[in-house]
């Protein structure tokens, strides 16, 4: 069975059907992604994933349970994290407590428990903040008590990405996590996603930069006009004379 | 000796929020909790202890508030609304009203829980709110609430109140009029807020207000319930507000719709703003600077001004006056308030 399983999704928004009639798969243990070209669909299907919409057809199941209709926290504490392709940090909160408020789900301190800061809550609290401080170390943010405002741009994508695993997720989708990063930081960004898989978090991501897609994806969805046009392994997709029609125009896959 | 009373709190606050270590900063606090603590001994003078008492319940609302507005970002400008419900909760359970004594005790946690209760009413239908559209909402609920209690005559007394309230008792003493009792109450009830504020801060719970504050959409993708949260926000800000009115109906003896009226709310309001909303040592200190103008700068400054000119001015009735040039001066030249959390400060001058 697989991890996430997406069946006859379709979104449409008034008239406008963003996206048709999409069924893919993810299995749990990979690096998946999606690409296509802009206005293809792939955030809208982020959105339906973590339940921003709901789909106006076909279903969604993760781990084995239907969670389209879900509240996003909910699917959240099911075991889905994401990053959001315009950073949504906390951004005038610590790096540390934007990792911390990511961990929200998996603490469990009660109402009286916070107000008296019990034994319990402050035990808590404190492994909260040292696994706080291992992912924000694993994902290579340093300063943890600056403003995830004041970090350079390419913290902050990591800084999201610490966030993210806060949760302790089963499945992460990464939308779009080298968008503006150089070619540096998108070689560290690809080790740490392949850490990330390797610690058993299955990745699933949309990305523009072919050369990251195509060296880290083991199955690749391509979508155009919300529709999926293929579907394989790196170099099967970029053979595909559909997917090449969908880019042209655009530079040569590298 | 009052003004003495509140320099030394807003040192002591200015002075723990500069320091670093959680030690020195316990130190100052203690220091200023037993001069508090002798406070009716040094003074001997009731209506000093009685302002002070005052002082104490305004800066318990204020903390009430900052959790609604400073920590969730939820902008309430109807909170006098729940001081009034628990002042009026002690006024119908502890008086001739209905024949109903119960002790002051009881209805302290009583009146935290019905507030409660109608922070959750104001809450709920508020939920897709934010900002103005929130604030004329919240507006309405204050308005409407001391309306009730002035249009429900058979039970409220109407425009009257309700007078000749118990005298709350400790252990078979009565309080009496005598002003010392109320203002330990009072103080026992500041820490208590005082505590919670700081606590929830650093909580669980306290996180998730501040994400939603920040971006509501992102605290849902990090797993927060911001239906629940932002409930919980009113909620526990309305029962700051039910203890602060319980102690307000006590202490005074009698509870009219008049007196929780809109000018009460953007009082509150203004501690906040003049303090450095969410920070909970700058509410507080906002809180006393206010509380202090108008319970005994005013009526003082009234007394000389009338008997010097002759005059027959009544300078409380200026008081809305004072507050606005307070907050516009404020807005101008440090909006973030007087002490800021770091938050505030830097959003404020990031976008000025």
């Amino acid at each position: 069975m697989p991890l996430l399983d997406v069946r006859g999704a379709t979104k449409r928004f008034g008239r406008l059907a963003v996206l048709k009639d999409l069924s893919f798969d993810v299995e749990a243990g990979a690096i998946d992604g999606v690409i296509g070209p802009n206005g293809a669909g792939k955030s809208t299907l982020f959105n339906l994933i973590t339940g921003v919409y709901r789909p106006d057809a076909g279903e969604i199941r993760f781990d084995g349970a239907r969670i389209d209709g879900w509240r996003s926290d909910r699917i959240v504490r099911a075991g889905v994290a994401r990053t959001f392709q315009n950073l949504r940090l906390f951004g005038h909160l610590d790096a540390i407590e934007n990792v911390l408020i990511g961990e929200h789900s998996r603490l469990h301190a009660s109402l009286p428990a916070s107000l008296l800061h019990t034994p319990g809550e402050r035990r808590e609290e404190r492994h909260a903040r040292e696994r706080a401080r291992e992912l924000l170390d694993a994902v290579g943010v340093r300063d943890t008590e600056r403003f995830a405002c004041n970090l350079p741009y390419g913290a902050q994508r990591r800084l999201e990405i610490a966030r993210a695993l806060a949760s302790e997720p089963k499945l992460l989708l990464l939308d779009e996590p080298a968008a503006g990063m150089n070619p540096t930081e998108k070689e560290e960004l690809a080790t740490l996603i392949r850490t990330i898989r390797d610690r058993g978090v299955t990745v699933l991501l949309i990305e523009h930069d072919m050369g990251l897609v195509m060296r880290l994806c083991e199955r690749i969805t391509v979508l155009d006009y919300g529709e999926k046009i293929a579907e394989g392994d790196a170099a099967s997709v970029r053979a595909d004379p559909r997917v090449i029609e969908a880019y042209l125009g655009l530079p040569e896959p590298a | 000796m009052i003004y003495l009373y509140a320099l030394a709190a807003i040192a002591a606050i200015v002075i723990a929020e500069r320091l670093r270590g959680a030690r020195s900063k316990q130190t100052v606090l203690a220091v200023l909790a037993a001069l508090l603590l002798i406070a009716p001994l040094v003074v001997r003078n009731d209506a000093a202890i009685n302002a002070l008492g005052d002082i104490g319940i305004y800066v318990v609302l204020a903390l009430g508030l900052n959790v609604t507005v400073g920590f969730a970002g939820l902008l309430d400008l109807g909170y006098a609304a729940f001081f009034a419900i628990g002042a009026y909760t002690y006024a119908m359970l502890a008086s001739p009203q209905f024949g109903i004594h119960l002790p002051l005790w009881i209805l302290l946690f009583v009146a935290a829980a019905i507030a409660s209760f109608f922070g959750l009413v104001l809450g709920a239908p508020t939920l897709r709110l934010r900002g103005d559209y929130l604030a004329i909402v919240t507006l309405g609920f204050g308005q409407i609430v001391p309306q009730v209690f002035q249009n429900l005559t058979k039970y409220t007394g109407g425009p009257n109140g309700i007078s000749a309230l118990d005298f709350p008792s400790f252990f078979g003493r009565s309080f009496g009029q005598n002003a010392t009792p109320y203002y330990y109450v009072i103080l026992a009830a500041l820490a208590c807020a005082l505590l919670f504020a700081n606590n929830l801060r650093d909580s669980r719970l306290g996180r998730a207000w501040m994400a939603i504050r920040e971006d509501e959409l992102a605290a849902r993708h990090m797993g927060i319930n911001t239906t629940a949260v932002k409930l919980a926000a009113f909620a526990i800000g309305a029962a700051f507000a039910g203890v602060g009115g319980v102690l307000f109906a006590a202490k005074l003896s009698i509870v009219s719709p008049e007196q929780f009226g809109f000018q009460v709310s953007i009082l509150i309001v203004s501690m906040l703003v003049l303090g450095g909303m969410g920070n909970v040592g700058g509410v507080a200190a906002g809180a006393i600077v206010l509380a202090l103008v108008n319970t005994t700068l005013l009526p003082q400054i009234n007394g000389l001004v009338n008997g010097a000119l002759h005059a027959n001015l009544d300078l409380t009735n200026y008081n809305f006056f004072i507050y606005g040039a307070i907050l516009v001066s404020l807005m101008l030249f440090r909006p973030e308030g007087l002490l800021p959390n770091r938050e505030r400060k830097a959003e404020l001058h990031a976008a000025a």
